[in-house]
C-alpha cells in the first residue's frame, strides 16, 4: 500500500459521512410526511429484493474458495431453509445453520 | 411503560447475530491490518463506517492503490442498499425526533433492518417509541461488538485456524432472516426477482448489479400484490 496516511483517513472519514448520509436520507428527509401508496407497496418488498440477491453470489460462487462452487456452502445453505421452514425460529436457524456448516466442513472438506 | 419490553425483545432478536458479528469483526480486524493499516486506523473503519462489506471493499481497494475517489465511489456503491432501507423504515419511525433518526441511520445495519422490518410487519400495532426500543435492543449487542471484535482481530492477528468456512455465517444469518418473509406469493416473486436478476446482472461493474435486481424485484413485488389484490376484489 503507497497511500499515504491523511489518504486513507480521507478514505475512512468519507466513506463514513457518504454512508451516514445514505443511511439517513429517506429517514432524515420523508420525517412523518405521508407517503403515496404506490411508494409504500414497492417499499414492502425491500428486504426481500435486496437480501436474496445478496447472497446468492455467496453460496453459489463463494469468494473463500476462489468462486468454486462447494458443497459443504451449499448443503448448509440448504439445510439453514430446511431448518426455518420447520423451526420458523431465525435464533435456532442460525444455530443450526452453522452446526450443519462446521459438520459438513469437516466431514467433507477435512 | 412498555419501552424495556420491546427492547429486550429487541435485545433478544439481535443476540444470535453475534454468531456473525464477532467472526466477522475479527477477520476484517486481521485483514486491515495485514493491509498496513495501524489500529487506530482499522478502528476508524469499524467506528465510523460500520458496514462489514463496504469496509472490506474499501481496504482490498486499498491494498491494490487504487486512487481515493475511485474506493469511495466503489465502497459507497456497496452500500446503497440503506437508502432503500432508510426508505422502508421511514413509514415506521418517520414521526420519532430527528436525532433520534440520526441515531437510527448511525446504527443501521443489514441485520438490524432486517430484524426490525420482520418485527414492524408482524406487529403493526406498534407505536412509533415501541419500534425504536425494538430497534435499539437488537442494536444494543450488535454494533458494540462490531467494534470490539475488530478490535480483538487488529490487536490479537492471525490466531483464527485458517480454513474455517467463516465467510458463510452472513449467508445463514440472512436465509434466518428472509425465509420467514416470504409470507405472499408476492413476497416470493420479489425473492426469485432477486436471485434471478443478481445473476443476470453479474456483469455490471461496481456492485451496481444487485441494485438493479432489487429495483426489479420491487417492482416484481408491488405488482403482484397489485393483481392479487385486484383479484381478490373481482
Amino acid at each position: 500500500m503507497t497511500l499515504s496516511s491523511a489518504e486513507i483517513w480521507l478514505v475512512i472519514v468519507g466513506l463514513g459521512l457518504g454512508s451516514f448520509l445514505l443511511r439517513f436520507s429517506f429517514l432524515g428527509i420523508i420525517g412523518n410526511r405521508d407517503l403515496p401508496e404506490w411508494l409504500l407497496r414497492h417499499l414492502r418488498y425491500t428486504a426481500v429484493a435486496v437480501m436474496p440477491g445478496m447472497i446468492t453470489p455467496m453460496i453459489l460462487f463463494p469468494a473463500a474458495t476462489g468462486g468454486q462452487f462447494d458443497l459443504v456452502r451449499m448443503g448448509a445453505a440448504i439445510a439453514t431453509i430446511a431448518i426455518s421452514l420447520w423451526t420458523r425460529n431465525a435464533t435456532l436457524t442460525i444455530f443450526g445453520g452453522a452446526g450443519v456448516l462446521l459438520a459438513l466442513h469437516f466431514l467433507i472438506a477435512a | 411503560m412498555t419501552f424495556p419490553r420491546d427492547f429486550w425483545l429487541g435485545f433478544r432478536a439481535g443476540l444470535p447475530f453475534l454468531l456473525v458479528i464477532i467472526p466477522f469483526g475479527i477477520v476484517f480486524g486481521v485483514v486491515a491490518t495485514e493491509a498496513g493499516l495501524n489500529v487506530t486506523q482499522t478502528m476508524g473503519f469499524s467506528i465510523l463506517v460500520i458496514a462489514g462489506a463496504a469496509q472490506f471493499v474499501a481496504v482490498q481497494l486499498l491494498v491494490e492503490n487504487a486512487p481515493v475517489l475511485i474506493i469511495l465511489a466503489t465502497s459507497l456503491a456497496v452500500n446503497l442498499r440503506m437508502a432503500m432501507y432508510s426508505a422502508s423504515l421511514a413509514p415506521h419511525l418517520g414521526q420519532i425526533a430527528w436525532w433520534e433518526r440520526a441515531v437510527v441511520s448511525y446504527f443501521m445495519v443489514d441485520q438490524a433492518y432486517a430484524a426490525a422490518i420482520l418485527k414492524y410487519e408482524t406487529s403493526p400495532e406498534l407505536t412509533p417509541r415501541q419500534k425504536l426500543a425494538y430497534y435499539m435492543g437488537v442494536v444494543t449487542p450488535v454494533c458494540p461488538m462490531w467494534y470490539g471484535a475488530t478490535y480483538g482481530g487488529a490487536s490479537l492477528g492471525d490466531m483464527i485456524p485458517a480454513g474455517l468456512p467463516i465467510d458463510f455465517a452472513v449467508p445463514i444469518t440472512f436465509l434466518a432472516l428472509i425465509v420467514p418473509m416470504l409470507r405472499s406469493l408476492a413476497h416470493v416473486v420479489a425473492a426469485l426477482v432477486s436471485i434471478v436478476g443478481v445473476l443476470v446482472f453479474a456483469f455490471v461493474p461496481f456492485n451496481l448489479g444487485l441494485l438493479l435486481a432489487a429495483l426489479l424485484a420491487m417492482v416484481a413485488g408491488a405488482e403482484t400484490e397489485r393483481q392479487m389484490t385486484k383479484r381478490a376484489a373481482r
